[in-house]
């Protein structure tokens, strides 16, 4: 396992203004070109809207401002920090479940008085962080009782999100924990035996599931089955994707979203847009931006000199994937519609701020390695 | 193997699935969703033509489209429809039928079509539904156009009226012409020219938002207005001849000899076709049904009348023409008539009797036992077949729905009907126009038109002519010659028109009184129809006997005698006398048509 970083050792040539600046330049090129893409989608997605692009833009220069930032501090204090950021978090949660602010229909807000925020975007960093953290104090891989303490420190806060509910965010922090015990080195008939159980636990998390949760899995295994109700969503971006064919309508010329048969076209359902206008090549234009950008992180993790950001580094890469393939399966009518944005592309809210200050954990990891002697 | 490099190979194969996925939508079934797409995106929206309007002779308007604004209701955008109907007649008053006739739509249209609730929205309605219009997603209010008729009561049996189509309209009409239309004429010529009035749908392939809403419109071919109407009634006729009956109930119709023009068409009493229109409400309506005088009855169409004495000058012509009597023929009145070795009498009205008569002082001093002995004479199927030249017991195909027939009745007819044989007192009361012989007014003014015009039988017709929307000309409607009598000696013809003109202008005609002081020279016949039988020696008396089995007073005439202009039928319920009711009612109606100078 170490085989792959001992081999590695940087040069001097490369230690040039990326380092001084704590900028990964190929992850930065990669990131401004979906952010770019993500913007004339949603130019056209928004129907023309300047009001929004500006918001946008300012929501983009905020988080390029905030990954800049993180990407300063050394994996060490980030480190240090993992426990009591972890914490916090948890704390948030449970003020938000006793006292936070609702919004259609969910309770994901706490109001600071100074921003209202949504603990559970901290969480999306903290779990795989706080996971890393105790499991890289252990030796790798680690014991039975190291992977159940693990497997709580994920489960806590993930069900108090699938609470709120927001199954969605909930999915994301279990995938990016369980990435981080895998990564860890979890013994595969150990994942074989987890893989039985979650099966069987089916039924159980199907009790637990609120109605429109259930409502969901129902649409999705037969969309038609309610074609102006919960199957509305999906038939219509079905129907945007499909009629896109391989070269789209072309920009703005997408009569699907245009005309207002695709809701949430701006926010989860901008896939479609993009779809329909930009066809099967503007999604593989998009998909091959997504991969590099995976790719770079897989690179770091790989390159990472300690196990604590090897794994954190690896999670944070992974989860990015996870999160746009949720997205783009729920939308193409793969996945139940769970409410998770595009990444980069969706207009809105935390998650992006929340994503680019995980590429600025990426940069710090990459950025703060130690020479090694050459 | 790397864990890493196995995670990333883990994504990929995810990868793999969803661009499975979207080359199964964006490839394989690009053609159906690219459908579907269009579907959602294209809708066909029918522009219905405007109705066509419906004008007099001389050009008023008798029938028009007004502006009049709708409540509309797209039933794909409610939840919950009792919901939205309950919220709504909070705000504006719904009545039961129009809430039925909804729900009735309802069922049978598409969920994406609007359906009118509330026709015709009084200004208040609008602004009270606008304030509340946010509490109401998928009802809507349009403006369009709504029939009225301006002169109200004017015509109105003869107009008739166009209602909103109901479930029955909706099984009978041509749907896709009818998409999106409202009105369809439901009686009267408005029915009967429903196909020309109405025109031809237009349709429009429009761009709609998913909530219906018109963004642009990608295609579009026009409607075909309905074609307009020129009536051939005379309005000031029509007014005057409604006017002359005053409080009386009845029909009269004019006709022009010349063509078959109807000049006018009396039903009455008469009513308001407008509230008709929108839906007329259960307490109108049957305040309309209930009454005894049957307002809505077409009497002009379908009431059905003995003749009476009116019928003597056509059976005086198929005397003389068939040989059976001349002019000079004499017979005896001595108030009564019996047959051979019968003891039952036939009376003369007049109880004393007329003394030795002929036909010119039998039709104008009306004695019935010349005719009762004529009608002997000729037997039952000569009178059968030569009346049934002037249209009796047949319809007259007049251009208006609902015609009934009358009833000259005939050997064939009493077999078939009652299976009985004829017997010949029979015989002797159908001389005069009573017993089984029935005839609507309309045909009895066409009988008049023929007599008028020299034996020529033609289709009453109350268009004269259409007028496509687009254009000024009139295309014309030609009228109909159905037959053409055959005259044996135009002698005939003559007398018995000089005694029609003697019953008008001599001084012992039953008409005198209204020919004393007119102007032109007129031909008529009085005529007294039974409505209930008298015993054998009881003795009519108009004034102890109840209004409602009073005599109906009839007469015909038709003027200037020597070169008619127009022939007409009255027929007064229950008037009593032909000769001092009816006869002026026709009076005034000549005198509308000849004596006022067309405008």
């Amino acid at each position: 396992m170490n085989i792959a970083l001992g081999r590695h050792h940087a040069d001097a040539s490369k230690r040039g203004w990326q380092y001084r600046l704590h900028i990964d330049a190929p992850l930065l090129l990669a990131l401004i070109a979906v952010a770019g893409y993500g913007l004339i989608v949603l130019y056209s997605a928004s129907g023309g809207d300047a009001g929004i692009i500006e918001r946008q833009l300012v929501r983009l220069g905020i988080a390029f401002s905030g990954m800049f930032v993180i990407a300063q501090v050394p994996p060490r204090l980030l480190q240090r920090l993992t426990p009591w950021a972890f914490m916090t978090g948890v704390l948030f949660l449970l003020a938000v479940l006793i006292g936070g602010e609702t919004s259609g229909g969910a309770q994901r807000w706490l109001n600071l008085y100074i921003v209202r925020f949504q603990p559970s975007e901290l969480m999306k960093l903290a779990v795989p962080m706080m996971v890393a953290w105790y499991l890289a104090e252990a030796r790798l891989p680690p014991h039975r009782w190291q992977l159940l303490a693990a497997a709580v420190l994920i489960a806590v806060p993930m069900a108090m999100i699938a609470k709120q509910p927001d199954l969605g965010t909930a999915v994301l922090i279990a995938s990016s924990g369980f990435f981080v015990l895998f990564l860890a080195g979890l013994q595969w008939r150990l994942l074989a035996f987890f893989s039985v159980l979650t099966a069987a636990a089916t039924p159980v998390i199907w009790h637990f599931m609120h109605d429109y949760q259930r409502q969901r899995v129902i649409t999705l295994l037969n969309p038609e089955s309610d074609p102006l109700g919960s199957g509305y969503h999906i038939i219509q971006s079905k129907i945007a994707i499909g009629s896109g064919g391989l070269f789209g309508k072309g920009w703005m010329n997408g009569t699907q979203s245009h005309l207002d048969f695709l809701p949430e076209r701006s926010t989860d359902f901008i896939f479609a847009v993009l779809g329909e206008e930009f066809g099967f090549l503007g999604i593989l234009l998009l998909f091959g931006i997504y991969a590099l950008i995976v790719l770079r992180g897989m690179m770091i993790a790989i390159q990472a000199q300690d196990s604590y950001t090897r794994m954190l580094a690896g999670s944070l890469s992974m989860t990015f994937c996870v999160y746009f393939i949720v997205n783009t399966g729920m939308v193409t009518g793969l996945l139940p519609v769970v409410g998770l944005p595009l990444p980069m592309i969706s207009y809105g809210g935390t998650s992006i701020v929340t994503m680019m200050a995980g590429f600025g954990i990426l940069m710090s990891i990459q950025t703060h390695r130690k020479l090694l002697a050459t | 193997m790397h864990r890493a490099v196995v995670l990333l190979v883990l994504g990929g194969m995810l990868c793999l699935v969803l661009f499975g996925r979207l080359l199964y939508l964006q490839v394989i079934e690009h053609d159906h969703y690219r459908t579907l797409s269009e579907d959602n995106r294209v809708k066909l929206q029918p522009i219905v033509p405007n109705r066509g309007l419906i004008y007099d002779r001389n050009g008023i308007l008798l029938a028009e489209n007004l502006p009049s604004y709708r409540l509309e209701i797209t039933p794909e955008q409610i939840d919950s429809m009792t919901a939205t109907l309950d919220g709504l007649a909070d705000i504006i008053e719904i009545r039961e039928s129009d809430r039925s006739r909804f729900e009735q739509l309802l069922a049978r249209k598409p969920r994406f079509e609007a359906i009118p609730l509330l026709l015709n929205l009084s200004d208040e309605e609008v602004a009270r539904f606008s304030v509340n219009r946010h509490r109401f997603p998928g009802v809507d209010i349009t403006a369009g156009l709504a029939r009225h008729y301006p002169h109200g009561t004017l015509g109105a049996h003869a107009l008739g009226y166009v209602g909103r189509i109901d479930e029955q309209a909706l099984k009978e009409l041509d749907t896709s012409n009818y998409r999106g239309t409202t009105y369809v004429g439901k009686i009267g010529i408005e029915k009967t020219y429903e196909s020309l009035l109405h025109g031809t749908v237009g349709l429009q392939q429009v761009e709609t938002t998913a909530q219906g809403r018109v963004l642009r419109v990608l295609n579009r071919q026009a409607p075909v207005s309905g074609r307009n109407l020129y009536l051939t009634l005379d309005s000031r006729i029509q007014l005057a001849a409604e006017a002359a009956f005053g409080d009386y109930s009845g029909s009269a119709i004019a006709i022009d000899p010349d063509n078959g023009d109807i000049l006018a068409f009396v039903s009455l009493p008469t009513y308001d076709p407008n509230p008709f229109v929108n839906g007329i409400d259960h307490a109108a309506y049957d305040a309309l049904r209930n009454n005894d005088r049957q307002p809505l009855f077409n009497r002009a169409l379908r009431g059905q009348y003995p003749p009476g004495s009116t019928v003597k000058p056509f059976m005086g012509l198929a005397g003389l023409e068939q040989g059976v009597t001349t002019e000079h023929s004499s017979t005896y009145c001595p108030g009564f008539y019996m047959l051979p070795g019968n003891s039952r009498k036939y009376r003369d009205w007049k109880r004393a009797g007329h003394g030795t008569v002929n036909l010119n002082i039998s039709i104008t001093q009306s004695c019935d036992v010349y005719f009762y002995d004529l009608a002997l004479s000729l037997g039952i199927d000569n009178i059968h077949s030569y009346l049934g030249q002037f249209g009796f017991g047949r319809s007259t195909g007049i251009d208006i729905l609902g015609e009934l027939s009358g009833l000259l009745p005939s050997r064939d007819w009493k077999r078939r009907r009652h299976d009985q044989p004829w017997f010949p007192g029979e015989t002797i009361i159908t001389g005069i126009g009573q017993g089984f012989f029935l005839v609507t007014p309309l045909q009895l003014a066409a009988a008049t038109t023929a007599l008028a015009n020299g034996g020529h039988m033609l289709q009453p017709n109350i268009v004269y002519a259409e007028q496509a929307a687009s254009s000024q000309a009139l295309i014309p409607h030609t009228p109909r010659l159905l037959d053409t009598i055959t005259i044996n000696q135009q002698q005939h013809w003559d007398d018995v028109i000089k005694s029609m003109i003697d019953v008008v202008h001599s001084q012992r005609g039953t008409a005198r009184s209204i020919g004393v002081d007119s102007p032109y020279e007129i031909a008529g016949k009085t005529g007294t129809a039974q409505v209930f039988g008298l015993k054998q020696e009881e003795k009519y008396d108009a004034k102890t006997i109840d209004e409602k089995l009073r005599d109906h007073a009839l007469f015909i005439a038709f003027a200037p005698a020597d070169e008619p202009k127009i022939a007409v039928a009255v027929i007064v319920e229950n008037g009593g006398s032909g000769g001092s009711v009816a006869a002026p009612i026709a009076r005034q109606i000549l005198d509308a048509y000849l004596l006022e100078p067309t405008p």
